[in-house]
């Protein structure tokens, strides 16, 4: 009897320290493997910067789906919330000429109004958050396909009407996509909700509507306040994930954004473990994203067809999901 | 088979559960066509022993026979292929919602019987379920939709459907706790009929005592999981006879009450009524400094009652006065606002964050006061607090920092309170603060809720625990049924009167 308990002690001990450090140590192993195999593509100055660029956008939206899973929601819609922030946001500037200090606010300021749907769908009509945030994302598809005429949004492009347009996208704003800037946008961010979730009471509360709806409620906690205040405050961040996709196309694509829903949700559930936090945090979200963008960055140097990535990013998310679900499980 | 007659015999049966011995070399003998009453108070064991009857506790030592031939009954089917069936209380979990009452009476043969076809043979399943229903004289349309019918018709059903499997013994758990008194009448008539046409052996659990002497011929009494008495019921029985059997004595006896000072009025509510009949026409006061008891069986209205109070639930109707004015609590929130604190009944699932440490909990309610005016937490405060509640109450941690599911259940209760010391309330509930927790344990939250009336807070103790109710409180409602039956003082009441009122008995 003892034996076993002191046995499964360690064991349990070991099983502790991987699911710890399990994110890291594969972000160190994919990255030691890319950097072995291709030292001169793979390990220079330039090709950093380049991942990190490429991670900003995954990262920001993942960022917003934290403070969602944290308070125990889920997001299937940020890829075409993203999308429909990104179509307003170049159309602000093509076809009514805002500036950007007015145009960004505004797209982020909608993003949050149509994330007011959802939290409706979610907290009044209590439909479960994967199947409301599954309609919203139909919803706003044709949403913002509709707005946009059915195109894309591009600079000089006349309107689906014919009027032509002669509104300028701002030389700023493509340079808010580019490298140093986007990469500040993602650091400063990430540094902002990882200290909002972690040190102040508003993150505290929404660690606990997250933990246990029912006990945080009969502790005074008003939970559905909470539950539409974390969806306001990932909208920001989803809104602004979707004006930088615009910003790095100069455009405004169909379904522009909507490849970032998935590596952002995979993400969150890489960064979920990540030094023991065992739920969504903001450090652990910036190194899931940065795992998924380090993956996709070696593969297609080593001349991995890009449509094929997404098969590999779907076994990282089923890595990330078996990890975080059977663990739970074995401790229930 | 189910016309012969059988006996059924269980030797010795043993149980134990960490620190806990569930069963104790209980013997339990019965035969077909007999109604038996098992009774005894919350935690008796009844339910345990049912279940290894029923297959579902493969844990158990000792013997079963029937007909004095030895068998093993480590699995539902093992028990299932003797014909031992076992209604549960939360019928919903063996019903399917989706499917007719057709189907769910001929789930089995469904399942089992199909033998490579691949449709189902409505009318057929529609006749042979219909002539079981018919049997049984149960008025219910056999192609419903199991989601449409009341409880009382999915008890039937269930009835319908351990009958069609050649039941030999049925066991029913608390069956007539959710019941009107018309469908418990009718309810009755299909168990006499089942025992005395089809010698089915009955087992009944039930709280309701007056009710047994309806409908059973013998009765079995546990106590501490162990048998105490095998009766039968006859005239010369009495329901004071049965609470006499069913009593003990223990920790709680010897427990040393303080009376504290008795100040004003703090609480008092009048005519409270929620939406859905569990809490009806309840008036009471406490005073500062008192302990008033709500003592009622499981299911009486308590944790109902609490959660009105609480603003958790609806409120139907009724006024509630703090110090003279009246409030209105809308929501836990304005609750905690307006210093009431409720400690709930289940602890893991709605009084702690299981997945969060000590201290993080012991600050939930009022993390307001460890916040700074740029609601930033500040760390130091509130690990000061939390070491200073864990020395207090005596709470069992390596430290603040361990995650309170790795507690054991007296601590995690100690969590569960200790949170609402901070917030100052001037009203404590506590809904069975002791259940699941070891008697070091129960004696220091008694000495909390002590602590806490000598401080002038009004404290109300909800509990089916008689023995506690007695032990810690001035003042006492009986509830039954939703409603309070009796006020009654504590140092002048038995645990007979309580009982017998909390039973059902009546002035």
């Amino acid at each position: 009897m003892a034996r076993t308990t002191k046995n499964s002690a360690a064991r349990g001990a070991v099983t502790g320290f991987l699911t710890k450090w399990a994110s890291i140590i594969a972000l160190i192993a994919i990255f030691g493997f890319f950097a072995l195999k291709m030292p001169q593509l793979f390990l220079t100055s330039s090709n950093m910067i380049t991942i990190l660029r490429s991670i900003s956008v995954t990262t920001i939206i993942a960022i917003g789906l934290t403070v969602t899973l944290a308070v125990g929601g889920f997001d299937l819609s940020s890829g075409s919330m993203a999308t429909m922030s990104g179509a307003l946001v170049i159309s602000f500037f093509v076809w009514y000429q805002m500036n950007m200090w007015l145009a960004i606010p505004l797209a982020i300021t909608a993003t949050m109004a149509l994330t007011l749907i959802t939290m409706f769908l979610i907290v009044k009509c209590k439909i479960p958050d994967l199947l409301a945030t599954l309609a919203m994302m139909f919803m706003l598809d044709g949403l913002s396909l509709t707005y946009s005429g059915g195109g894309a949004v591009s600079e000089g492009m006349p309107r689906f009407d014919g009027t032509p347009t002669i509104g300028k996208i701002p030389r700023m704003f493509k340079d808010m996509g580019q490298a140093p800037a986007i990469i500040i946008i993602m650091i400063v961010i990430v540094i902002i909700i990882h200290i909002f979730l972690t040190y102040t009471k508003y993150g505290r509360y929404i660690y606990a509507v997250g933990g246990n709806k029912e006990a945080a409620r009969l502790s005074g906690i008003p939970v559905n306040r909470y539950r539409i205040f974390a969806g306001m405050l990932s909208a920001v961040f989803i809104g602004l994930g979707g004006v930088l996709v615009a910003s790095r196309n100069m455009s405004a694509q169909i379904q522009g954004a909507a490849g970032y829903a998935m590596p952002a949700i995979s993400a969150v559930f890489i960064g979920r473990s990540v030094a023991g936090a065992d739920k969504p945090n903001a450090f652990g979200t910036f190194i899931g994203a940065s795992l998924v963008g380090i993956l996709e960055n070696g593969l297609i140097m080593m001349s991995v067809p890009y449509y094929s990535l997404n098969a590999v990013k779907g076994v990282v998310l089923a890595i990330a999901l078996a990890s975080t679900y059977y663990s739970s499980k074995s401790e229930g | 088979m189910s016309e012969n007659m059988c006996t059924l015999e269980m030797k010795d049966i043993s149980i134990e559960f960490p620190g806990v011995k569930a069963l104790n070399n209980v013997n339990f003998t019965m035969r077909s066509g007999e109604i038996r009453a098992v009774v005894g108070a919350n935690g008796a064991g009844k339910s345990t022993l049912m279940k290894v009857l029923a297959g579902a506790n493969e844990t158990y030592t000792g013997d079963i026979f029937i007909d004095s031939q030895h068998y093993e009954l480590r699995t539902p089917r093992a028990a299932k292929d003797l014909g031992i069936e076992l209604v549960y209380q939360e019928v919903d979990t063996a019903l399917f919602p989706y499917l007719t009452v057709g189907e769910n009476i001929m789930f089995n043969s469904i399942v089992t019987g199909m033998k490579g076809r691949a449709m189902i043979r409505w009318r057929k399943i529609n006749k042979s379920a219909r002539d079981i229903l018919r049997q049984l004289n149960m008025d219910i349309d056999v192609t419903r939709k199991m989601s449409s019918l009341t409880l009382a018709q999915k008890q039937m059903v269930l009835i319908a459907r351990a009958v069609r499997e050649q039941c030999r013994f049925l066991i029913l758990d608390e069956p007539t706790a959710p019941l009107s008194l018309g469908e418990v009448a009718e309810l009755f008539r299909i168990v006499k009929e089942l025992a005395s046409k089809k010698n089915v052996g009955i087992i009944f659990i039930s709280h309701r005592l007056p009710e047994l002497f309806q409908i059973c011929q013998s009765l079995t009494v546990m106590k501490d999981g162990q048998v105490v008495a095998n009766r039968t019921v006859d005239s010369s029985l009495t329901v004071q006879d049965i609470v006499n059997l069913m009593l003990g004595r223990s920790f709680e006896e010897n427990f040393p009450k303080i009376p504290a000072p008795i100040g004003d009025v703090v609480i008092e509510a009048e005519h409270l009524m929620d939406g859905e009949g569990k809490v009806r026409d309840v008036s009471f006061s406490i005073r500062s400094g008192e302990i008033v008891g709500v003592c009622g069986l499981v299911g009486a209205g308590k944790t109902e009652l609490c959660k009105l109070l609480f603003g958790a639930n609806r409120m139907g109707a009724g006024t509630v006065r703090y110090k003279g004015k009246p409030i209105s609590v809308h929501s836990p929130t304005s609750a905690v606002r307006q210093k009431i604190a409720l400690v709930p009944e289940e602890r893991r699932k709605e009084g702690v964050l299981v997945s969060e440490p000590v201290y993080f909990n012991l600050s939930a309610a009022c993390l307001g006061k460890f916040a700074n005016r740029f609601s930033f937490i500040v760390r130091s405060l509130e690990i000061a607090n939390a070491k200073k509640l864990v020395g207090d109450l005596g709470i069992k941690t390596p430290s603040v920092y361990q995650r309170v599911k790795y507690l054991s259940g007296g601590n995690q209760q100690k969590v569960a309170v200790g949170k609402w010391l901070t917030s100052d309330s001037d009203i404590y509930m506590l809904d069975e603060p002791t259940k699941g927790v070891d008697v070091g344990a129960k004696r220091d939250i008694f000495q909390l809720i002590q602590s806490l009336a000598k401080q002038g807070k009004a404290v109300l103790y909800a509990s089916s625990e008689i023995n506690e109710i007695l032990a810690i409180t001035d003042r006492l409602y009986v509830m039954y049924n939703g409603e309070f039956v009796t006020e009654l003082e504590t140092h002048k009441t038995t645990e007979e009167e309580i009982l017998y009122y909390a039973t059902g008995g009546r002035k």
